[in-house]
């Protein structure tokens, strides 16, 4: 694909060869994710979240259809299904403790992945596809997250579907049809659980559907990297297997062994003690939030507390929130500085470190009860969201003057070697039987 | 084109929420929203030690035992088990036998339809039925209690923060209002004279709102006699109940644990190897171009 | 996986190192698959019968009301069980067939209880596809062996189920069961 000088399949037993006659799956597998793929040789570990990622929705799928061999998608006995999950089928906890716990963690690599290209400009040109196939992958789990968080039918799971699907009843004239539309009914009920559960389950393929997308498109510029540079010639890719496989397999161990650590030692701590009473119409939980993954988004839709003139500030909380997801579609015409990386952008580091805080600070006061002071801290907070990429980005990258790029990926590892002290081993050399930890 | 588009939604959003936090802060400043009655007087569950505490701690069979003889003489008669069967209390080391003559001889019996008649009657439970409703729905419930439904018990603690503290804490936490002050020495009654607690209702701090239906279970020492020679005071049930209700919550904490130790051991080897594999691939490629 | 590297590594340096490189991608990709088939494990296993499932896996039959050349059809894990009362005729037609002429020769003695040879008790399963066999309620077609008559594929069994005529390869299966008392058994 890529890079003239890729390796090039060649298979050498005579049943793989009549297999690449026939459906050359392996060549396809091959230039993907195998030695095929040349990739640059500078990689840090924040490229890691990419491939955890997807071991994350491979976890979710795998753990999920366990757990709808077990489930009933029926409000009388929804969450019942669940406790016999947990207490009677063998092995059941640990099914539906890693379920929950997954959704989590593919939120947290997610997370990781899209601040990684948010610093180091991988959503501009040429890779604008890559980040609006992402985007829409995003969407795609935050529906299906939502959808699998009312299916155990407890407290938080009803009130999350009836608050939730109450935005789109901000719209105006239209909103409450949609809402009952969308409900099949004037509240959460049987026909709501049964329609979230089945979309539930077919989402997640329809992400995984895109994510062969987004690879694909990945796969016409190659990978971005820390330095922002393009790829010049070969000495500065490495093909992905080994090198990348070998690097990936050591971040899923890392992230394996963070996961156990939660599904086995803490399972519910990040859950609501609420999801553990049956939904119950009549009584709503004195304090209602999503899951965490979703706070900052819901920190903007409770920050507008002031009517627009003939606005409701209801719908402009449903529309910020949209909003606020929205613009990133339009980031990669918004920033047009021509450098990518935001290690060579210095005003744009500034203002990247606190984009970060202030979505941090989004989450916290999303995950906190709707009183004062969260209320103003996150007006505060969401102003700064919307003008950080809508207005400053914008006239960071006109006016900023960035530092000088390297010549090349190799220019930049060579030059960070040196610095280091190492001797410049000449190609072909490097057989010191002292492994470098350098890099 | 898209970005002058952007700068003026972007000061929209912006602007106006700016607008808002002003109106707000102004409001915040001229008048502070008050105090309520449950944000000075509510109190966090208290500090208790249990054996399942930390990530290797198991739970206390005996105390386990105990804490079932307290639910099964005194909370069963109003609240459910649903979610636990008798065949479950073979983890708290009774044997098959045992099992089955507590069913037998649980004093709620359990739903069914007479073979002969086809009338609603009931049957002595057995190991495989789950634990049989005190009342037979939500309306009777409330009928039987002054309105308010008994809970269910099963997932209790882990349905309320510090689940196990907390069921411990409000058992043992029922005070006289009257006179009552928090740590602060702020007297309840003359702060908030319109928070005493309602005839048929009982003052807790521990509780939510402060005022809970349920009138204290355990009133009194030796209230429940133990087999095993431990002393029945009230806190010791209380804790005993509390440590059974963190079971029926979670059976599957042992094992859960026991397969986490297992499972993290391994992946540290497993990580270990494959750092130093990563490693290997690279020696040369770090080196040099 | 470590071909790249095994190249240079042959080319540059001793064997004895490049053999303690591959030992430890060997061992890593062998941790993986270990790990790999390990989680395998509780993924199979959850399909096993549930702990609530097996609860329910014994019976218990009151047998007071079955009067002789009666039946009746219950359950036993979720299957139907017959149990049958038989006539001192219907014991003395079994008796007098000679087992070695069956296709799964047994005799009656063989399949109920000594001293309790009237009551014949089995699952309600033609061993040939799994139908369930006419001939223990009232009024049932018993076919021509006087027992059960499966009307699916036609085998007929006789009056100690065993089977006589039709595709069915086997007696009808005799399940475990005690008596409790004398009018009542437990099976499974």
């Amino acid at each position: 694909m890529s890079f003239p000088w890729a390796e090039h399949y060649t298979p050498k037993h005579p049943v793989m060869q009549w297999m690449d006659e026939k459906l050359p799956l392996p060549r396809l597998v091959y230039n993907a994710v195998g030695a095929g793929y040349p990739v640059p040789r500078n990689l840090n570990y924040f490229w890691n979240f990419g491939v955890l990622a997807g071991l994350a929705l491979v976890i979710q799928i795998v753990t999920g259809i366990i757990m709808a061999m077990h489930y009933g998608a029926n409000d009388l006995v929804a969450f019942a299904t669940v406790e016999q999950t947990m207490r009677d089928v063998n092995s059941g906890w640990l099914m539906r403790y890693a379920h929950a716990n997954g959704a989590s963690f593919f939120f947290i690599v997610v997370y990781l992945h899209i601040f990684r290209g948010l610093f180091y400009g991988s959503y501009k040109a040429p890779r604008e596809m890559v980040w609006l196939l992402g985007l829409v992958i995003f969407l795609l789990m935050m529906a299906t997250a939502f959808m699998g968080y009312v299916l155990p039918w407890g407290q938080m799971s009803y009130w999350g579907a009836k608050v939730i699907t109450g935005l789109f009843g901000a719209i105006p004239v239209v909103g409450e049809p949609i809402q009952t539309w969308l409900l099949g009914g004037f509240a959460p009920g049987n026909a709501s659980l049964n329609r979230f559960f089945s979309l539930h389950f077919l989402l997640p393929f329809v992400i995984a559907g895109v994510i062969i997308l987004h690879i694909w498109a990945l796969h016409i510029p190659g990978s971005s990297n820390p330095t922002g540079v393009e790829v010049k010639g070969p000495q500065d890719t490495v093909p992905f297997h080994p090198y990348y496989t070998a690097k990936d397999g050591f971040g899923a161990g890392v992230f394996l062994i963070l996961f156990s650590i939660m599904l086995f030692y803490a399972p519910n701590y990040l859950g609501h003690p609420d999801n553990y009473i049956e939904a119950n119409p009549l009584s709503t939980p004195a304090h209602i939030v999503p899951e965490w993954y979703f706070w900052p988004f819901y920190a903007i839709l409770r920050a507008f507390t002031v009517d627009f003139f003939f606005v409701p500030a209801k719908l402009l909380g449903v529309l910020a929130m949209f909003a606020s997801i929205l613009l990133l579609f339009f980031l990669p015409w918004l920033d047009n500085s021509p450098v990518r990386s935001g290690n060579y952008r210095p005003v744009f580091k500034k203002f990247f470190l606190i984009l970060v805080i202030d979505v941090l600070i989004l989450g916290y006061c999303g995950g906190a009860p709707a009183e004062e002071p969260y209320v103003m801290i996150s007006q505060v907070a969401a102003a700064y969201y919307f003008a950080h990429f809508l207005i400053i980005l914008p006239l960071i990258s006109r006016f900023e003057k960035p530092l000088p790029l390297p010549g090349s990926i190799t220019e930049s590892v060579l030059h960070r070697h040196s610095i280091k002290g190492e001797q410049d081993a000449l190609p072909g050399m490097g057989a010191d039987p002292q492994p470098s930890n350098a890099g | 084109m898209v970005r002058i588009g952007a700068f003026f939604v972007g000061l929209f959003f912006a602007g106006w929420l700016l607008v808002s936090f002003l109106m707000g802060a102004v409001a915040y400043v001229a008048e502070p929203p008050q105090p309520t009655v449950e944000h000075e007087f509510h109190l966090a569950p208290k500090h208790v030690s249990f054996s399942f505490e930390g990530p290797f701690g198991t739970y206390d069979r005996r105390q386990l035992q105990r804490g079932f003889q307290v639910f099964k003489e005194v909370c069963s008669a109003c609240h459910s088990l649903k979610f636990v069967a008798f065949r479950d209390l073979e983890a708290l080391g009774y044997n098959e036998a045992e099992v089955k003559a507590i069913a037998k001889q649980w004093a709620i019996k359990t739903p069914d339809v007479d073979p002969a008649t086809g009338e609603m009657s009931t049957r002595d439970p057995v190991p495989a039925d789950h634990f049989p409703k005190p009342f037979a729905n939500n309306v009777a419930a409330a009928a039987a209690n002054n309105n308010a439904i008994p809970p269910d018990l099963s997932l209790m603690t882990k349905a309320r923060h510090h689940g196990s503290a907390y069921v411990y804490s409000l058992i043992t936490g029922y005070r006289n209002q009257q006179g009552y002050r928090n740590e602060d020495g702020k007297e309840l009654l003359k702060e908030f004279p319109d928070a005493r607690t309602p005839e048929g209702l009982h003052f807790n701090p521990y509780f939510a709102n402060l005022n809970l239906a349920m009138a204290p279970p355990l009133t009194a020492d030796g209230q429940v006699t133990y087999g095993d020679g431990t002393k029945p005071t009230v806190d010791q049930m209380a804790q005993d109940v509390a440590a059974f209700l963190t079971w029926t919550a979670e059976p599957k904490l042992e094992n859960r644990r026991r397969a986490g130790l297992a499972t993290i051991v391994f992946l540290l080897i497993a990580t270990g190897l494959a750092y130093m594999a990563y490693q290997n691939i690279w020696a040369d490629k770090k080196k040099a171009a | 996986m470590a071909s790249v590297e095994h190249s240079d590594g042959q080319t540059l340096s001793g064997g004895e190192e490049v053999r303690r490189r591959d030992f430890i991608n060997i061992a890593a990709v062998s941790f993986a698959g270990i790990g790999a088939v390990a989680v395998v494990v509780p993924l199979i296993d959850q399909m096993n019968p549930s702990a609530d499932v097996l609860a329910l896996a014994s019976t218990e039959v009151d047998l007071s009301a079955i009067q002789p050349g009666q039946a009746i059809k219950t359950t036993f894990r979720s299957q139907p069980l017959f149990v049958r009362h038989l006539t001192p005729k219907e014991i003395a037609e079994a008796d007098k067939v000679d087992p070695s002429t069956l296709r799964d020769p047994q005799t009656l003695e063989e399949r109920t209880v000594d001293g309790k040879k009237q009551w014949l008790v089995t699952m309600g399963v033609c061993t040939h596809l799994g139908c369930v066999p006419l001939g223990a309620g009232e009024g049932e077609n018993k076919g021509e062996y006087g027992g059960y008559f499966c009307p699916c594929h036609g085998s007929s069994y006789d009056t100690a189920a065993r089977i006589r005529k039709g595709p069915a390869p086997k007696n009808l299966e005799v399940p475990e069961f005690a008596f409790t008392s004398d009018t009542a058994i437990l099976v499974g």
